[in-house]
């Protein structure tokens, strides 16, 4: 563990982006106390500019605290983040995994089902999803969960198939272990790092699709989130500028540490790799 | 009781009142002959033929090409068109209208008698719903000589003059409908009308050329040689089109209410909000009475107490609306300022919660109301986070949900809903434009009937009254004494009289005259040097 700490150190840009992920997790976890009530309250005068009136972001068309709309929405962006990237890893990993290591005519099922779901432009899908779903909460991670599991599908695929014909493994089936157990403890521990270090990115990605579905209007009317300010500020831009621009920042900086925690991720799992590019570097 | 609406009928006949108004607003300046009006249409009409269709955006561009037998003034008057001058007989049933001479189609043929009472009795019968209802009041339909028009109605129907602007019943041409379908028939597409412009070119999604048409009745007008419509699907792309003097002219919600206050500012620009009278729509929150505990009228009351107008009038719409008072806008006929609904006040609105059995749980919540967001724009999705807020300082949880407009209307007209917003069109005339909304009978699945299923004997016999009354006064009693059962009941929550802004450069002039507004011919509007 000290030693994936070490590795991870390495890369400035990925403590950073811890830094900043850890930032924005307390501001989520402190919302309800640095913002007391609801962030849909009306609080202020609407449109006043930030610092003004003791609004430090600005409020927005009907007075109510951008910076409260941000911390809150910090909740639900992680949220709908962590639990559609876990709906997808369950469904990716299982299977992959069926797929990978059973191969023959499973692997071909599972494969032509996935391809079958890669083929579709993943944000049309979504939309289309939610649109039919009509939008909640549930709809929206539903719909973020389906796109997002192909790739992971395809990914652990692959770690199955290498790792199916090593020694340890005939070693287990020779020791008489059951299939499920060879697959949860000698094979899945093995292809773990390429899925935590994809499942970060994957974390990103669905705080942008949530952000993306919000801003076109489809996200859940009931919760405040970033893609909402943003959609709610884009028209009146050009009067209020700040009711777009911190959310905005606020994605950006949360994707940005997301992919940065990745790519160390990657780097502190896979030592080689990153010795490798160290010293092309 | 017969002379008042002799002296009634006496006052609308006098038309040369209104020419002086124009004349005023023109404020002294001679009317200038050329130039091309710019303006916008948002959405972009299906068709310019009105009946076949009458979206916004279609009476707004077709009302250059079509022309009515009367419009109304600001003040709801009738005035006329082509129709010269008109007669009710004594009993209400019977009306002669005098056509203009010399009015010709844009096709160059004459129009006649025979073209009026097409348009009434087959043409709009057919096509346009609004039109069917009270037309089928209409017993015969005959033309004496080329230019009388006589209707004699089976029972007399006071609103009835309110139906023969351009909106309602645009007169069109027998000789290009007569024998075919009216959907479909080629004129439908060529739009011919006997209006001071004629159809020139129309090129999808980018704009509609209308002309000076040569032989207009009026002599030497219009003044204008052309206006051209632009669609323009981005609102702040239109905002910047009117700043930059591209267009000259906007009108209804080409502007979004939040931009209204910065266009005020412009040296450059007027901004009205007048010109809607005719339409005068009133939004108000949709309740479902088949929903518990909304048939309970304290609740009702509570709801209608805890929402601030004033707010949404001044901060969602910046002024453009004003609050309603009552089920009847302020400038629609019979509306009686003395029925009114109790003002805003949060704690009496608590009150009356309690009184109802209602109590808070641990969370302060009494209880949950889902509520379908009008997807009609931005606004609208303000207007109900505003609610939510609002009726959750007295204790009820409003759930949003959002919906695409086909959904809407069509999960409205099934009665698939517990709250949502609505609005209607209310014609002049309570009974032509409010009726419809409060009345046991038309409790039907239908968009804009009455959806919420308010049924109150009282009600229905106070509007049937109203509806058969001849006399404007025994009207007027039934129109007061069903506002105030309506304000004490409050079967929906009135929020706002809208109106729409119309934003015009100083160069136009005459752009608003009557109660119609942008609806209105052009043919008076001209453009200073």
């Amino acid at each position: 563990m000290r030693d994936f700490w070490r590795r991870f150190r390495r890369n400035k840009g990925a403590v950073v982006g811890l830094v900043i992920l850890l930032l924005v997790v307390l501001v989520a976890a402190t919302a309800p106390w640095l913002f007391p009530g609801s962030p849909w309250e009306m609080a202020g005068a609407p449109f006043a500019p930030p610092g003004e009136m003791g609004m430090l972001l600005g409020t927005d068309s009907l007075g109510r605290d951008v910076a409260a709309g941000i911390a809150h929405g910090a909740r639900i962006s992680l949220l709908v983040g962590a639990v559609s990237t876990a709906a997808a890893l369950l469904v990716g990993v299982t299977l992959g995994a069926f797929a990978g290591y059973l191969g023959g005519i499973a692997d071909d099922a599972v494969m032509r089902f996935t391809e079958f779901f890669q083929t579709i432009p993943s944000f049309v899908l979504a939309i289309l999803l939610v649109a039919i779903f009509t939008p909640t909460i549930t709809s929206v991670v539903g719909a973020i969960a389906v796109v997002s599991w192909p790739p992971v599908a395809r990914v652990v695929r692959a770690e199955f198939l290498s790792l199916r014909g090593r020694e340890f493994v005939q070693a287990a089936e020779v020791l008489g272990k059951s299939r499920l157990a060879i697959v949860l403890t000698d094979i899945l521990p093995n292809a773990l790092s390429p899925i935590v270090v994809l499942s970060s990115l994957m974390v990103a990605s669905a705080i942008l699709l949530e952000s993306a579905l919000s801003f076109l209007g489809l996200g859940d009317p009931n919760l405040m989130t970033w893609g909402f300010l943003i959609g709610s500020g884009r028209s009146v831009i050009r009067l209020a500028w700040w009711m777009s621009v911190f959310p905005g920042v606020a994605i950006f900086l949360t994707v940005l540490a997301l992919n940065l925690v990745g790519e160390g991720l990657s780097d502190a799992l896979n030592p080689r790799l990153a010795r490798q590019r160290g010293g092309a570097a | 009781m017969t002379v008042s609406r002799r002296g009634l009928l006496a006052a609308t006949a006098s038309a040369p009142a209104l020419m002086r108004v124009q004349e005023a607003l023109a404020q002294g300046i001679a009317p200038r002959r050329g130039g091309t009006l710019t303006s916008i249409l948002t959405p972009e009409p299906p068709v310019l033929q009105i009946g076949v269709n009458n979206q916004g955006p279609t009476l707004v561009a077709a009302g250059k090409i079509f022309q009515g037998l009367l419009t109304f003034s600001p003040t709801l008057e009738p005035v006329p068109v082509l129709a010269k001058s008109w007669t009710i007989s004594p009993d209400g049933k019977e009306y002669v209208f005098r056509l203009q001479e010399g009015v010709k189609f844009h096709d160059g043929q004459p129009m006649t008698a025979e073209d009026v009472i097409f348009s009434i009795t087959r043409f709009h019968f057919e096509v346009s719903p609004r039109a069917r209802a009270i037309f089928a009041l209409i017993d015969k339909a005959e033309a004496p000589d080329p230019l009388t028009v006589r209707i004699t109605l089976k029972q007399p129907f006071q609103p009835f003059l309110l139906m023969f602007d351009n909106s309602a019943c645009a007169i069109v041409p027998k000789h290009l409908f007569d024998g075919q379908d009216f959907r479909t028939a080629p004129a439908v597409q060529r739009a011919i009308g006997t209006g001071p412009f004629r159809l020139a070119e129309w090129q999808r999604g980018n704009f509609i050329r209308l002309e000076r048409f040569a032989d207009y009745w009026k002599p030497g007008q219009p003044y204008l040689d052309a206006i051209i419509y632009r669609i323009v699907p981005d609102s702040q792309s239109r905002r910047l089109a009117l700043e930059t003097g591209q267009v000259l002219l906007t009108q209804g919600s080409d502007v979004e209410p939040f931009d209204v206050p910065a266009l005020r500012s412009r040296p450059n620009l007027d901004v009205s909000v007048k010109g809607w009278e005719y339409f005068s729509p009133v939004a108000w929150i949709e309740l479902n009475h088949r929903v518990k505990p909304l048939d309970d009228v304290r609740v009702r009351q509570a709801i209608s107490m805890a929402v601030d107008r004033n707010f949404i009038t001044q901060r969602l719409w910046f002024g453009v609306g004003k609050p309603a008072t009552n089920p009847i806008a302020s400038t629609t006929r019979f509306h009686d300022a003395s029925a009114k609904i109790a003002g805003y006040d949060v704690r009496a609105a608590a009150a009356l919660l309690d009184a109802a059995g209602l109590r808070p749980n641990a969370q302060g919540v009494r209880f949950t109301l889902k509520h379908l967001t009008l997807p009609y724009g931005e606004v609208w999705s303000r207007l109900a986070e505003y609610l939510k807020q609002s009726l959750r300082q007295v204790g009820i949880a409003l759930e949003l949900e959002s919906t695409d407009a086909g959904s809407w209307a069509r999960r409205v007209g099934a009665w698939e809903y517990e709250t949502t917003i609505n609005f209607v069109y209310q014609f002049g005339d309570p009974t032509l434009g409010v009726e419809r909304t409060y009345v046991s009978t038309n409790i039907q699945k239908v968009t804009f009937t009455n959806t919420g299923g308010y049924a109150n004997p009282k009600v229905d016999e106070l509007f049937a009254a109203a509806r058969n009354a001849a006399d404007p006064k025994d009207r007027q009693a039934a129109f007061s004494a069903v506002q105030k059962i309506l304000c004490e009941e409050v079967p929906q929550i009135w929020l706002m009289e809208m109106a729409f802004p119309t934003i015009t450069d100083k160069k136009v002039r005459n752009a608003v005259t009557t109660g119609l507004g942008v609806h209105a011919s052009f043919d008076d509007v001209f453009l200073t040097a």
